[in-house]
């Protein structure tokens, strides 16, 4: 277990080294959601409020829901497709670790760096801009800790399927870019889940995307409360032990078949 | 004429590349497209719940999506000078790239394509009839030369400031996320620009003039007079842009001192 400690503090000491390439991830971040700030303005026009959700209620899912992406966001598909085809992987296999837990790790040092650096400053910079409407209810904010902790899981749990898919593609630039826009979509990144229409949300409720961004996201807001908060927090604990099979399966699969391209 | 030789040559190398993993290819034009549709299903769902977007109806804002799709595939296609910090001045690339004999900037646009982007166009075209065929909009025999010329204005806008940004490497080679945030301000352009504030309609108009992508040109295309005038200074606000960035990037490579040895 320390070891692996060791290494979420190795890749959190590393982003610190490069710490004042957030400064300006912030004001991306800002500029997306001021975008989106603006957008929504006009699409409520006069209306008071669609689907339950009103303007203020969802100028705070949108900061906070791309301000949570900074923290379950991880590029560790990109890393474990880049280690296959170089054939590092190989390496990889007598080291005295887990590699896929490894990689998790490193992910989530990755993740608490930006949840301190980026995530934390950027929400008060964007709720000084915005208006913005914070929960003063303590339940609240422990359902969304735990809520965002499962959408890391989950969303990392992905990343690993489709990063160790490369041992089956070779080369799956395509599908991690596929499953970058899906995620954006179907998570509730872009549009909270409750505004597609009946039949794409009953389809959504068999899929596991939407843990990862629309169920934290909706908690921050108040838009989840009591009993809906614990369904649905059970919701991802559900998605994220089950996507623990097709991972192994895969690894079992894929260690079998090493090809090294090149090297 | 050279020119033109050595770019069907670079094309013709370039399909031999993308083909040796065609899965890949595949995928990676269907994700494009699925980009693509990502924008045009929150357009349909947030318009499933209003009527009118600023007094822009659902149909003619899934034009200026369709018409914004065409120059930016275009953009997509021929200027990936998005990494050019790191690629070609940190990793001292543009040392071989001085040596060609054609321009410096030509030589990093035949190296960088990526033609699957142009699929965009058809998609961006496909959108535009869907739209307009809704719209009841009629084409005059003009309009497709009109098209063409917005369409490679608004494909200039976006090139000239993204080859301005890439110039600012020649003076200052520390690396910037200048280049990501670009992208995203471009993706205000797709909306109609009465819907921000003032100032960012200001910035959006004159400075960054990424409007002239998307809701300018479309307004033309859609009848809607009052923008008549911003609609026909696209092709020169795209020559503009362009030519400015060319002249400073004549300039910025004299200033190009190579990195390490």
């Amino acid at each position: 277990m320390a070891k692996y400690i060791e290494m979420i503090r190795i890749r959190f000491l590393m982003m610190l080294a490069y710490r004042t390439n957030y400064y300006s991830g912030i004001l991306i971040y800002s500029i997306n959601i001021g975008a989106y700030y603006f957008l929504w303005g006009a699409i409520y026009g006069g209306s008071e409020s669609i689907e339950g959700i009103s303007v203020t209620q969802m100028t705070t899912y949108v900061a906070v829901a791309w301000m949570a992406r900074a923290f379950y966001f991880n590029n560790i598909d990109r890393e474990i497709a880049q280690e296959i085809k170089e054939g590092k992987v190989a390496i990889e296999f007598i080291r005295p670790y887990n590699y896929l837990v490894m990689k998790t790790m490193q992910g989530l040092g990755e993740g608490l760096f930006r949840l301190l650096f980026f995530s934390v400053p950027g929400m008060i910079i964007v709720a000084l801009v915005f208006p913005i409407s914070f929960s003063a209810s303590i339940e609240t904010w422990g359902y969304f800790a735990i809520a965002i902790i499962f959408s890391f899981i989950i969303n990392t749990q992905i990343n690993i399927l489709t990063g160790v898919l490369t041992f089956f593609l070779f080369n799956n630039d395509g599908l991690i870019r596929a499953k970058r826009v899906i995620i954006d979509l179907f998570s509730g990144l872009l549009l909270p889940i409750s505004f597609y229409p009946g039949w794409a949300q009953e389809l959504m409720n068999f899929l596991p995307f939407q843990a990862i961004s629309y169920i934290p996201s909706m908690i921050f807001t108040d838009g989840f409360a009591g009993s809906e908060a614990t369904q649905a927090i059970l919701f991802q604990i559900i998605w994220a032990l089950l996507l623990i099979i097709p991972i192994q399966l895969f690894w079992l699969f894929a260690k079998k078949r090493l090809v090294v391209q090149g090297g | 004429m050279r020119y033109i030789s050595i770019f069907f040559q670079y094309v013709a190398q370039y399909m031999k590349t993308r083909l040796t993993y065609r899965v890949d290819m595949v995928i990676e034009i269907m994700s494009d497209l699925l980009f693509q549709a990502v924008n045009l299903v929150f357009i349909l769902v947030v318009f499933s719940h209003t009527q009118f977007l600023s007094g822009w109806t659902r149909d003619e804002i899934i034009f200026i999506y369709g018409f914004f799709l065409v120059p930016y595939a275009i953009f997509g296609a021929f200027f990936n000078i998005w990494d050019f910090n790191e690629r070609y001045i940190v990793k001292g690339e543009l040392d071989r790239i001085l040596t060609r004999p054609i321009h410096s900037l030509f030589q990093i646009i035949l190296e960088r394509m990526e033609l699957e982007s142009l699929f965009g166009v058809i998609t961006g075209v496909a959108i535009m009839f869907y739209a307009g065929g809704r719209l009841d909009l009629t084409v005059s025999w003009y309009d497709p030369f009109i098209f063409v010329m917005m369409v490679l204005g608004g494909a200039a806008v976006y090139a000239g400031i993204f080859i301005l940004l890439a110039c600012i490497s020649f003076w200052s080679d520390s690396r910037t996320s200048i280049m990501p945030m670009m992208y995203n301000i471009g993706n205000y352009g797709r909306y109609p620009v009465d819907i921000y504030n003032n100032v960012i309609r200001f910035v959006l108009t004159w400075i960054l003039p990424f409007a002239f992508v998307g809701v300018y040109p479309s307004a033309y295309f859609l009848g809607r007079e009052e923008w008549y005038n911003y609609a026909f200074l696209t092709p020169f606000v795209g020559i503009a842009c362009l030519s400015i960035s060319v002249v400073v990037w004549n300039i910025g490579v004299t200033k190009y001192r190579g990195a390490g040895n």
